[in-house]
């Protein structure tokens, strides 16, 4: 039997596609996305409007774990929250950068497989703790960084602190990934138990600890090469 | 239930009014009408949001959209002390500075395991359904009282030092959101639909290795383009990984099904679109390439998804 597939609403894809490839705004590139697979799917101009409402007020739980901790964590860099914390990476006489960004990817991704997934994130613990560590652990040994160096070892701490939520968190029973491959398998006819996809996660995340690591070590000999 | 997440949707909608608020009496910010206008809309849809019709709401989130993408929301002069008073606060107030801020993940913790099921008088003290949100709310809160006990600030302050991070943000604050409502008008457009289509009827599976990199890549690729490896999954899965995978080459569907997720992962570290984990961090750690995260993560997500392929390969009939 053949059914026909609306292919139309791919063309939102190629929205997004063009707009990211010319650097546009990309709250607009979404928005003109929004418009035109609404109107490529064959959404009325009210219905689009009223999906676009309705999933914009479910949606509001999303940019909460990034809003809740602000107050405390902006009282906290006035306070010196950032120096202090590199002053104490400074004492420690073995920490690079890559060495210390490998032991929070250990951590965080330790955690994350045991399901506390809280234990990190970018605006309580990348900003005010772990990129000025990071830094401050190659200024400690000595080395002169400059303004795109600085700007490299930011972007990897965050890196870092993704790549370890990810490859942690889907190795724990409970995670909603879980849930969901479940559901999905099971709506197919297929009947998995949760824990063998939990075990069979593993290989794939001790695979990125050690790409990411290897990268890390990268990190610390290119800092050391731009430094001479 | 005692607190729900309702409660924190209208703690955030006051901090946005408060935000809206503090730039347009700010006559150092350069757009200062224009910026409060979109902090003010977003104050209103997290005030009242659940109480207005849904078309109103979407003309709403387009009107920010409008004020963001045309430029119209700056910040005003950020007002930190000098270094030398922070590097002086450092020395006085020395190791209580973590306390606040690894309490947050601390409490979240207690917040989603210990006080689960703790009930008074039959009513839960948590949102059993936000339970992590609720908790982190919590935990926030406390961090917040814990930073003004020690440093001796006062509450308002803490609203003004929030104000100062979210305007460094600006409205990178929103993109992940309206990626949010995209990702679902594409599910409700059939845009999955369409994706599984093409990827079925051009590519040849009849080679096993073939199938697991189509699988693999496809899975990376659709997240890609989503932003969302949940969204993938049911996709490419149901297109690739359940009838050639499972049906023809008879792959234990588990090793199937968690090899695809990962896959989809790589593709989230590689896409602006997961904006909540690329693009807003590099607003806060106020990086001047926005896809400075992407880039970091590229030299990781590319090997570890050929890595994918290879685990496929060998571990799919275990």
């Amino acid at each position: 039997m053949h059914t026909v597939v609306n292919l139309w609403p791919l063309l939102g894809i190629a929205v997004v596609v063009a707009g990211f490839l010319l650097r546009a705004n990309p709250v607009l590139v979404v928005i003109a996305a929004c418009g035109v697979t609404g109107i490529a799917g064959g959404l009325p101009v009210m219905h689009l409007l009223e999906s676009l409402g309705t999933a914009f007020v479910k949606t509001r739980n999303l940019p909460m774990i990034l809003l809740l901790p602000l107050a405390a964590i902006g009282l906290l860099e006035r306070a010196g929250l950032k120096e202090h914390a590199q002053a104490s990476i400074a004492k420690i006489r073995s920490a690079t950068t890559g060495r210390l960004l490998t032991v929070y990817l250990l951590v965080r991704e330790l955690a994350a497989a045991f399901g506390l997934t809280s234990l990190g994130g970018h605006p309580n613990m990348v900003r005010p703790l772990v990129a000025p560590m990071a830094e401050a652990a190659a200024e400690a040994r000595g080395v002169q960084l400059d303004e795109a160096m600085r700007q490299r070892i930011r972007a990897m701490s965050a890196a870092t602190d993704n790549v370890g939520l990810f490859f942690g968190e889907d190795v724990f029973v409970a995670f909603g990934a879980i849930v969901l491959m479940q559901t999905i398998l099971r709506a197919e006819g297929l009947e998995v138990d949760p824990l063998h996809m939990a075990l069979w996660g593993i290989p794939t995340a001790v695979t990125a600890f050690l790409i990411h690591a290897w990268n890390l070590r990268r990190l610390d000999a290119h800092i050391l090469k731009a430094a001479r | 239930m005692i607190l729900a997440l309702d409660d924190f949707y209208i703690l955030v909608g006051l901090l946005f009014a408060a935000t809206a608020i503090m730039n347009l009496c700010d006559r150092t910010n350069p757009r200062r009408f224009t910026t409060a206008l979109f902090w003010g809309l977003y104050a209103l849809l997290y005030l009242a949001g659940s109480r207005m019709p849904p078309a109103a709401t979407g003309l709403l989130m387009i009107a920010m959209a409008l004020v963001a993408g045309f430029g119209l929301v700056k910040g005003g002069k950020a007002h930190l002390p000098p270094e030398e008073t922070r590097r002086a606060g450092a020395a006085r107030l020395g190791h209580k500075l973590l306390v606040p801020a690894l309490a947050i993940p601390v409490v979240t913790m207690i917040g989603s395991t210990l006080l689960k099921d703790v009930r008074i008088d039959a009513t839960p003290l948590l949102d059993p359904k936000n339970l992590t949100l609720v908790s982190m709310g919590c935990a926030s809160m406390i961090a917040l009282a814990l930073a003004c006990w020690f440093t001796r600030a006062t509450p308002l302050q803490g609203v003004r030092e929030a104000r100062r991070l979210i305007d460094a943000m600006s409205w990178a604050v929103v993109l992940p959101h309206m990626l949010a409502v995209l990702g679902l008008l594409f599910s409700e457009a059939g845009v999955g639909k369409a994706v599984a289509h093409i990827t079925t009827s051009y590519i040849a599976m009849d080679s096993r290795l073939v199938a697991c990199a189509a699988f693999c890549i496809g899975m990376a690729l659709f997240t890609v383009v989503m932003g969302n490896g949940f969204a993938a999954f049911p996709v490419i899965a149901g297109g690739i990984g359940i009838p050639v995978l499972v049906g023809v080459y008879h792959a234990n569907p588990a090793v199937m099904a968690a090899i695809g997720m990962f896959s989809a992962y790589c593709g989230t570290l590689m896409t602006p679109m997961a904006a909540n984990f690329n693009i807003v961090p590099a607003a806060l750690l106020e990086l001047h390439d926005k896809n400075a995260v992407i880039k970091a993560q590229l030299p990781t997500a590319l090997p570890l998804l050929l890595a994918n392929i290879v685990l496929l390969y060998f571990l799919m009939y275990r």
